[in-house]
């Protein structure tokens, strides 16, 4: 294995952290629409992410970072290519962390109530478009010889990346209504699991004719395996879900992120973002890669750095291991 | 295609609002998350309530900026790709590097503590809490190294060769990229510039209390932080300031020559304080200047020579080939005076304000006042300043509190504008760094939808920061002074209300 390909799977790893970690807080966004009652119960909502949320989203940083340092030719066509499906993101991303901040600093109920529904829209269309971003990226897209994209925004919207969106729109929500179980108490806890089940259910669906699309398109042997294992921690996921056993539902649907998200960079290995024009001018973990010291350094960096900011974050959810209810929401407190 | 919109200026002015906007909010983090560490630190070790409440107060202006700083920041870091991709492809190798580390290493330090640290009054033991607001504010100042030493590589490339196979720049001494002096220089100077920015802030904000006689312990205190952090930071601001224009000097002629409209090289080479040029003829029709001192400034020596804009062009088309490699000399000469011009006027500002608050010990019996009385300005030994002075200090201290936020946004101005037509100083040019395959249509787009949202969250923060400043430091709660002392909470009462709810 060489460094490239090493940085192939610690792309991939970041990734996954980020639809992890980011994928559930992004569902508890949109649960702040679909599940809350009334203003408390918003409250609960958004406190079960508020200590966390935003080192959930250095993930992608991370993830951009690397990218532009370990395959400088990937991270230019991506991002550049998918212009204005990237616009979008951080522009969501951008009144997302504000309206999290901002949400509770005057008392003014249409205040709350905006910055409420910037939360809502501003989780849904990242949750959607990058699924779409990442459908287009393992189905090829136009990219010439210069290794410039040549399609058009309207390329970027074909089926199998609208479906892409669809998996990690449902899927991330679904992993937001077990998170929100785990983590709250009384009333809002029984209508988070109840919902799961339906997202659930309808995210098994449309994960499974995605993923099903994936394999017999670009997918091999190993990809297989992911395949069925996304699936089967799916299904276990509801079914824990029904039992009432929280933590594995919450563990297994994280299980179904991973292995997607694996499976997804199996079928796209040794490519980073194939050329649907020319295989030749498809961009490979070879030609888009970093020379090898940069590699090593980073290698070195990351090989160090993300072991303890696994350690330290996962602190963080120790710290705010407690389950919030209504209760914990003070009067006085906007 | 109209040059005004060709893709390339489209991209700088992107990139340029983006920054500055950025960069608004990046020195006020860093030096707000120091000194709300330091007011922590002061009441964790005296139990003095004073400085528990400045602490809360401080810490929510430092909220409330840092989480524009933080979405801003997402920006920088696709902004590479989308708009400048042929430079991303270009430099990748050894820009990309920093840039991840500062992700890897600084972001992560900074966000994840920064969640504790609003929650945890109530999850965590005092000194743990204490010990959040510390590692946010390393990260701050730790994501601020590297990306300095990006940039000041950007100015001064080092330790890399050129690929011209896969055409492109290669990394060969990472460590030579982080501690060059150009790296040094730039970090020193714009870390003492964010204290000022900071110092500055917060001394006018307590005037604007003590003005009017409110909350006074607590702004006393915060005063007297203010002024120190003003002056120390402003000292060091100008320290740093003429070790950076030296090593621009030996760097970057052409940048420090355009900082003074200095056309012709000369011996003994005066500073302009004034100057008004013709660009086309290359001099300039009405100057002020003092001689001696821009020698001085480049080679601690008043009789040294300086070469000219005209002669550097010259030396840069013999080696780099036919073109114009002068940047927009109104511009950086311009850009240069406001950031020192507004910079040394808050520092002079705060000197000034530090000597008339000056302690108790350096006054007499009949000047000195009690810890809830605003402090008497003394000017001379004996006599504090008449009513009508003492007030203009404080209108003063209010009304230039964003003086070294324009001087910061003129010094990356004039640094940045100054090293055209490079993006890379004499390894790549700006027009040939920009995006080929993104449209003009998709870059006005993104410039004007950044724009518009950008102006609208200015008013949002400063609408906030106005309401925050003027409730004052709040009351303290029983829960305030009886922290827990187990992580997680204590648990006496399972159903008490969270010290912190968003």
């Amino acid at each position: 294995m060489e460094l490239h390909d090493v940085w192939f799977v610690l792309i991939a790893v970041l990734w996954t952290g980020y639809f992890f970690l980011e994928g559930f807080d992004f569902g508890v966004g949109i649960l702040t629409k679909l599940l809350a009652r009334d203003r408390p119960e918003k409250r609960v909502l958004i406190n079960t992410i508020g200590p966390v949320w935003d080192g959930n989203e250095v993930w992608l940083l991370s993830a951009g970072g690397a990218t532009f340092a370990a395959f400088p030719e990937w991270y230019a066509t991506l991002f550049s290519g998918f212009y204005l499906p990237l616009l979008v993101i951080l522009l969501s991303l951008i009144v997302r962390g504000v309206a999290f901040e901002y949400r509770a600093k005057r008392p003014e109920e249409h205040w709350q109530r905006n910055w409420e529904t910037a939360i809502f829209w501003t989780s849904l269309i990242p949750a959607f478009l990058w699924g779409v971003a990442f459908g287009n990226i393992v189905r090829g897209v136009k990219i010439d010889k210069n290794f410039e994209y040549v399609g058009s925004v309207w390329d970027l919207l074909n089926p199998y990346a609208v479906l892409g969106g669809l998996v990690t729109l449902t899927l991330f929500t679904f992993h937001g209504a077990v998170f929100t179980a785990l983590k709250t108490v009384g009333e809002i806890r029984e209508r988070a699991r109840r919902l799961a089940t339906v997202v659930g259910l309808t995210a098994a669906v449309v994960a499974l004719v995605f993923l099903l699309w994936t394999q017999v398109d670009s997918g091999d042997g190993k990809s297989l395996v992911a395949l069925v294992v996304a699936v089967a921690a799916l299904v276990a996921a509801l079914v824990a879900n029904q039992a009432g056993r929280e933590g594995w539902s919450f563990a297994l649907s994280g299980v179904t992120i991973v292995a997607a998200v694996a499976m997804l960079f199996l079928s796209l290995f040794p490519d980073v973002m194939p050329s649907s024009l020319d295989e030749d001018w498809s961009l490979t973990v070879t030609n888009a890669s970093s020379s090898p010291y940069t590699l090593k350094i980073m290698t070195w960096c990351a090989g160090i750095a993300t072991p303890i900011v696994l350690l330290y974050q996962g602190w963080t959810y120790w710290v705010f291991r407690k389950r919030i209810g209504t209760q914990h929401i003070a009067e006085t407190v906007h | 295609m109209d040059l005004a919109l060709a893709p390339e200026t489209l991209a700088r002015w992107q990139f340029g609002i983006t920054t500055v906007y950025h960069f608004l909010f990046v020195p006020l983090t860093i030096s707000l998350a120091a000194l709300t560490a330091g007011l922590q630190t002061a009441w964790v070790r005296t139990e003095k309530e004073k400085y528990l409440r400045a602490t809360k107060f401080w810490g929510k202006l430092f909220l409330i900026n840092i989480a524009m700083g933080v979405v801003t920041g997402i920006v920088q870091e696709f902004q590479f790709g989308m708009n400048w991709s042929d430079y991303s492809r270009f430099v990748g190798d050894v820009f990309g590097a920093p840039l991840a580390f500062e992700a890897l290493i600084a972001f992560f330090f900074e966000s994840t503590f920064i969640g504790l640290w609003i929650f945890g009054w109530d999850k965590l033991p005092k000194r743990i809490h204490l010990a959040c607001i510390w590692m946010v504010s390393i990260g701050t100042i730790l994501s601020a190294y590297f990306i300095l030493a990006a940039n000041s590589w950007m100015q001064h490339p080092v330790g890399y060769r050129i690929n011209k196979a896969r055409g492109r720049a290669e990394l060969t001494d990472f460590w030579q990229v982080l501690t060059q002096n150009t790296a040094l220089a730039q970090a020193f100077h714009t870390l003492s510039a964010s204290f000022l920015t900071g110092g500055a802030f917060m001394v006018g904000i307590a005037a604007f209390h003590l003005f009017r006689k409110k909350h006074v312990r607590v702004m006393k205190t915060s005063l007297r932080l203010g002024l120190i952090t003003v002056v120390i930071a402003g000292m060091l601001t100008a320290i740093s300031g003429d070790t950076l224009g030296k090593v621009m000097f030996k760097q970057q002629p052409m940048k420090m020559a355009a900082a003074e409209a200095l056309w012709d090289g000369q011996d003994s080479a005066p500073f302009s304080v004034f100057a008004y040029g013709d660009v086309s003829k290359g001099h300039n029709s009405v100057e002020l200047s003092i001689p001696g001192v821009l020698s001085f400034l480049a080679d601690d020596d008043f009789n040294s020579y300086v070469p000219g804009i005209n002669d550097t062009n010259k030396a840069e088309q013999e080696k780099y080939g036919p073109g114009d490699y002068r940047p927009i000399i109104p511009v950086t000469f311009w850009a240069f005076r406001w950031m020192i011009g507004f910079g040394m006027a808050s520092f002079a500002i705060g000197l000034a304000g530090l000597w008339l608050t000056r302690k108790k010990f350096m006054l007499p019996q009949h000047l000195r006042v009690g810890d809830d009385e605003v402090p008497h300005l003394v000017l001379f030994r004996n006599k504090a300043l008449s009513p009508k002075l003492g007030r203009l200090y404080w209108l003063v201290a209010i009304w230039t509190m964003g003086f070294p936020l324009i001087a910061n946004s003129w010094g990356w101005i004039f640094t940045e504008m100054g090293r055209q037509p490079w993006v890379v100083y004499g390894v790549l040019q700006t027009r040939h760094a920009v995006s080929p395959g993104v449209s003009q249509a998709e870059v006005l787009t993104s410039m004007s939808i950044f724009t518009a949202l950008y102006a609208v969250l200015a008013v949002v923060e400063v609408k906030l920061l106005v309401k925050y400043v003027k409730a004052g430091p709040p009351e303290l709660t029983e829960a305030d002074l009886n922290p827990p002392t187990k992580i997680g909470g204590d648990t006496r009462d399972a159903d008490k209300p969270m010290a912190f709810s968003y």
